[in-house]
């Protein structure tokens, strides 16, 4: 049998941060948010007691998605934009195993956007972290989907014209359970609301905030500071969607951070009437008799 | 008496055309009698000219042969359009209310049987769309069979509606029944020979064979994006999920699927897609992906007519070469291709073990022929024991790991280059599954002597597979000059052809491929080197088996027999052209 959340779980107290060193070093800029939401999800992990044999990441392609070569756990490292259905794959194989997925701005939302939509209609448990930096930096700099208006890269030397992406009000309108919107550089924030997220049984959406130190000039960490503040502060209420999507709209002089939405629905697990008990991958294999299967074809 | 009847029933789209070839194909399967079932139809929902031909005999056969015995027209355009088929003797039934027809109307000396097809169901109080119900009535009594034989599948058929609905339907095949056995008595020569039966049969298409072989093998997942030729596989196991306990995912496309079902068996499960060509160049990336993560995974890959939208309700066979080559880099695959229903199930349930074996992707190159076409099948054949090995994965008592490390999924110190794999939740068991190219625990590597070893030890399952692969099947005379050469749906209609051929006194034979990848070059050389006359029968206008055969032995096939329109080879076609 394959252990999954509820059996075969680390001891907690035994889990930490360093657990999950694999003895390869970050590849990262100096001073990359992805550093940050890299400590932030290794310590929510330590605080959940999912050891590296607990639970399965799977990561998109760029530079967040390097992280799983200094992250120990079991993970899938897939296709570019691919990260949602290669997860909503193993969960439904394992539904009782912690299933997360590192991805980012252009991977989850450019090549994977029709991904995103419909993992968040079907409610997946599946917590979904994004980078989100609004460049492409694996390839150098051009824009990517969140890129606000006027922003110079590379691909866009005149400045973006499009209309941004809007990972939250997405996610809200797409069905997702779970909202949130972090900062690479809040750690104790950070690390909160991925245990919320991965805690939550539902499809979670954690948009981390991220400066790219080398790309982006202008949304440097005080562009942000500048900015940003907690909803919770606030008295926010995350229980009302029409709400969640008003909040979700702020950006400019002052942006939001924490819980935008969240609310209990059946996951996508919970509807397969095959994953009432045992996950798939502990049910032995051809138990069906030969002439039930074939007796209506007679 | 005759020892094979051919019945064709041709109508409007939405008229039930479809179920009266299953319930009249069922009702001689179950009476002992071999049947085949093949339909026509364009891509749409209603409307347009849609088209069943049964064929049933009292000895097995293997392809439906062109001269049709009996036709049953539930509208004018039938007749219009298939008139010239119809074979000296052969009987017609229409309705006098679609028009009037006399018999030197027709090529051939035919017979015309008017049965008021839309009165009986108004007096009966049916539905318009019942005709064809009259229809199969009528058409047991021309064959001389017992009524029983279809008011058995007939029960069968409306169960679930209720016995309303049964016997009503009942009431109208038997009014199609006695008006013909009171108006047209014994005059007909259509009285078909007896049977002894000796099993039961299944009427049974290759998707269905194919989620047969599936769920027997241990099947637990699949992500499947509708698409003609497979949506009988969806149906089957959307239908069955939770009886059989698997999960049958619809993706938002044909990328989430693959990725989907190589999530799946990461996960540890046996999983699998099916898809026709468009949808198969969706997921070659996710294909690649498989191949370098060495995932297990099983394609069906349904050919129709192409490319791009194509004729989607038509054959062919136009993606062998692209299943053998598709996706970026080089990685190794296995390629099987079923001929019919029965081949399909035990290929499917080989492509399960081959691909946890190997670790590799294992496609079932199936079409819309085999796909849709109703096979006649004994129990026998799909009944017995299925062998399931799930290769080197390991579930559980691995040793526990240091801190940093991680369980080498990738070792390379096998022979055949397959490695023990782990997955998610096992102790002791974690690792990468690295697309870039990766070191033995998957983490992510550009040394070129690693790299080098990776690539070598991925492709040296070709070479293990090759040991282990079925050599292409010899049919007919084994001395005989004439040598066929085929692969998949076009096998039956060749060894029809061949029956055929030997009736003149003509010998053949026939070198037929179910396993294309990797491809037995030195068995082929072997077979093929003595014929003096070759010829490469397929389904595709650029003989795509033979270029394979060119560039593996350097045997150059120049007698071609390639047919590209969509419909598939009468076995007359391929005596007229060998002669």
């Amino acid at each position: 049998m394959v252990p999954g959340r509820n059996c075969g779980k680390s001891d907690m107290s035994s889990i930490t941060a360093d657990s999950f060193k694999t003895g390869f070093l970050p590849t990262w800029c100096p001073g990359c948010g992805d550093f940050g939401i890299w400590m932030a999800l290794k310590q929510a992990l330590a605080q959940l007691g999912i050891g590296p044999d607990d639970a399965a990441i799977v990561y998109g392609i760029g530079c967040h998605g390097n992280m799983y070569d200094w992250m120990n756990t079991y993970a899938v490292e897939g296709l570019h934009g691919r990260a949602l259905p290669v997860a909503q794959g193993v969960k439904l194989a394992n539904h009782k195993l912690p299933v997360i997925v590192v991805s980012g701005d252009g991977d989850c939302l450019g090549e994977g956007g029709n991904h995103f939509i419909h993992a968040a209609k079907r409610n997946p448990d599946i917590t979904v972290i994004i980078h989100d930096n609004q460049v492409y930096g694996l390839t150098t700099g051009q824009a990517s989907p969140t890129a606000q208006q006027g922003f110079k890269t590379k691909s866009t030397p005149e400045g973006v014209t499009d209309e941004p992406v809007n990972p939250l009000t997405l996610a809200i309108t797409a069905g997702a359970t779970f909202v949130a919107r972090g900062f690479a550089a809040d750690s104790p924030g950070l690390t909160q609301l991925f245990v919320d997220a991965i805690s939550h049984k539902g499809f979670a959406v954690v948009d981390t905030l991220q400066p790219c130190v080398t790309f982006d000039r202008v949304h440097t960490y005080a562009w942000y500071r500048e900015r940003l503040y907690q909803l919770k502060q606030e008295g926010y209420r995350a229980d009302n969607r029409l709400g969640a999507l008003e909040k979700a709209l702020e950006w400019g002089d002052r942006i939001p951070l924490g819980i935008f939405y969240q609310e209990t629905r059946l996951t996508s697990e919970d509807r397969e009437p095959a994953l009432t008990g045992e996950p798939l991958v502990s049910a032995s294999a051809g138990t069906v008799q030969a002439d039930e299967l074939l007796k209506e074809f007679i | 008496m005759v020892q094979s009847v051919t019945w064709k029933i041709g109508g409007e789209a939405g008229f039930g055309i479809m179920s009266s070839g299953t319930m009249l194909a069922r009702a001689f399967s179950r009476a002992g009698y071999h049947i085949f079932a093949t339909n026509e139809y364009p891509s749409l929902i209603r409307g347009g000219h849609n088209l069943v031909t049964v064929r049933i005999a009292t000895e097995k056969f293997e392809a439906m042969n062109r001269d049709v015995h009996i036709l049953v027209a539930l509208n004018k355009e039938t007749i219009d359009l298939h008139k010239t088929e119809v074979s000296e003797g052969g009987l017609v039934i229409f309705d006098p209310k679609d028009g009037e027809w006399k018999e030197n109307d027709f090529p051939k000396k035919i017979i015309l049987l008017a049965v008021p097809l839309k009165d009986l169901v108004q007096q009966l109080h049916g539905e318009p769309v019942m005709r064809n119900t009259v229809a199969l009535g009528a058409t047991v009594a021309l064959i001389g069979a017992d009524f029983e034989m279809l008011a058995s599948v007939i029960r069968d058929q409306f169960r679930k509606k209720g016995d309303e609905v049964v016997n009503q339907n009942m009431r109208i095949a038997k009014a199609g029944y006695d008006y013909i056995k009171k108006t047209f008595g014994n005059e007909t020569s259509m009285y078909l020979g007896k049977v002894q039966k000796k099993e039961d049969q299944l009427v049974i298409n290759a998707s269905e064979a194919v989620g047969i072989g599936a769920v027997r093998a241990g099947l637990k997942f699949a992500a499947i994006y509708p698409m003609t030729p497979i949506n009988a596989l969806i149906t089957y196991l959307a239908d069955h999920a939770k009886q059989f306990g698997i999960v049958y995912k619809q993706p938002e496309d044909e990328i989430a699927g693959i990725n989907m079902a190589i999530g799946a068996s990461v996960a540890g499960v046996r999983s699998m897609v099916a898809t026709s060509g468009g949808g198969f160049a969706l997921m070659v990336e996710g294909l690649s992906l498989a191949g370098m993560i060495e995932v297990p995974l099983v394609i069906d890959l349904g050919m129709r007519v192409g490319p791009a939208t194509g004729m989607p309700t038509w054959t062919e066979q136009g993606e062998l070469l692209f299943a053998i080559y598709a996706g970026h880099g080089e990685f190794p695959r296995i390629v099987l291709a079923p001929a019919d229903a029965a081949e399909a199930y035990s290929l499917t349930t080989h492509a399960f073990n081959l691909a946890d074996q190997y670790q590799v992707p294992v496609f079932l190159l199936t079409d819309k022929y085999i796909n849709e076409s109703q096979w006649c099948v004994p129990v026998s054949q799909l009944n017995g024991a299925v062998v399931i090995d799930r290769g080197k994965l390991a579930l559980g008592n691995l040793p526990a790991l240091d801190g940093e490390s991680s369980f080498p999924r990738y070792r390379n110190n096998t022979d055949v280059g397959v490695s023990p794999r782990s997955v998610p939740g096992v102790a002791g068991g974690r690792y990468f599954a690295n697309s870039y190219e990766h070191d033995e625990a998957g983490h992510v590597t550009e040394d070129a002597t690693k790299r080098a070893a990776m690539v070598a030890k991925r492709l040296k399952k070709l070479h293990a597979i090759q040991h282990i692969a079925q050599q292409p099947a010899v049919f007919g005379d084994p001395d005989a000059q004439l040598t066929f050469v085929s692969w998949g749906s076009s096998r039956g209609p060749i060894l029809e052809a061949m029956k055929l051929l030997g009736k003149k006194g003509g010998k053949a034979r026939l070198i037929h491929y179910s396993w294309l990848y990797p491809f037995p070059s030195e068995e082929t050389l072997k077979l093929l080197s003595p014929a003096t006359r070759l010829i490469d029968v397929e389904q595709n206008a650029t003989g795509q088996l033979a270029t394979l055969i060119r560039q593996h032995t350097g045997i150059l096939i120049k007698e071609k027999l390639l047919k590209y329109d969509g419909r598939p080879w009468y076995p007359e076609e391929i005596v007229e052209k060998v002669i």
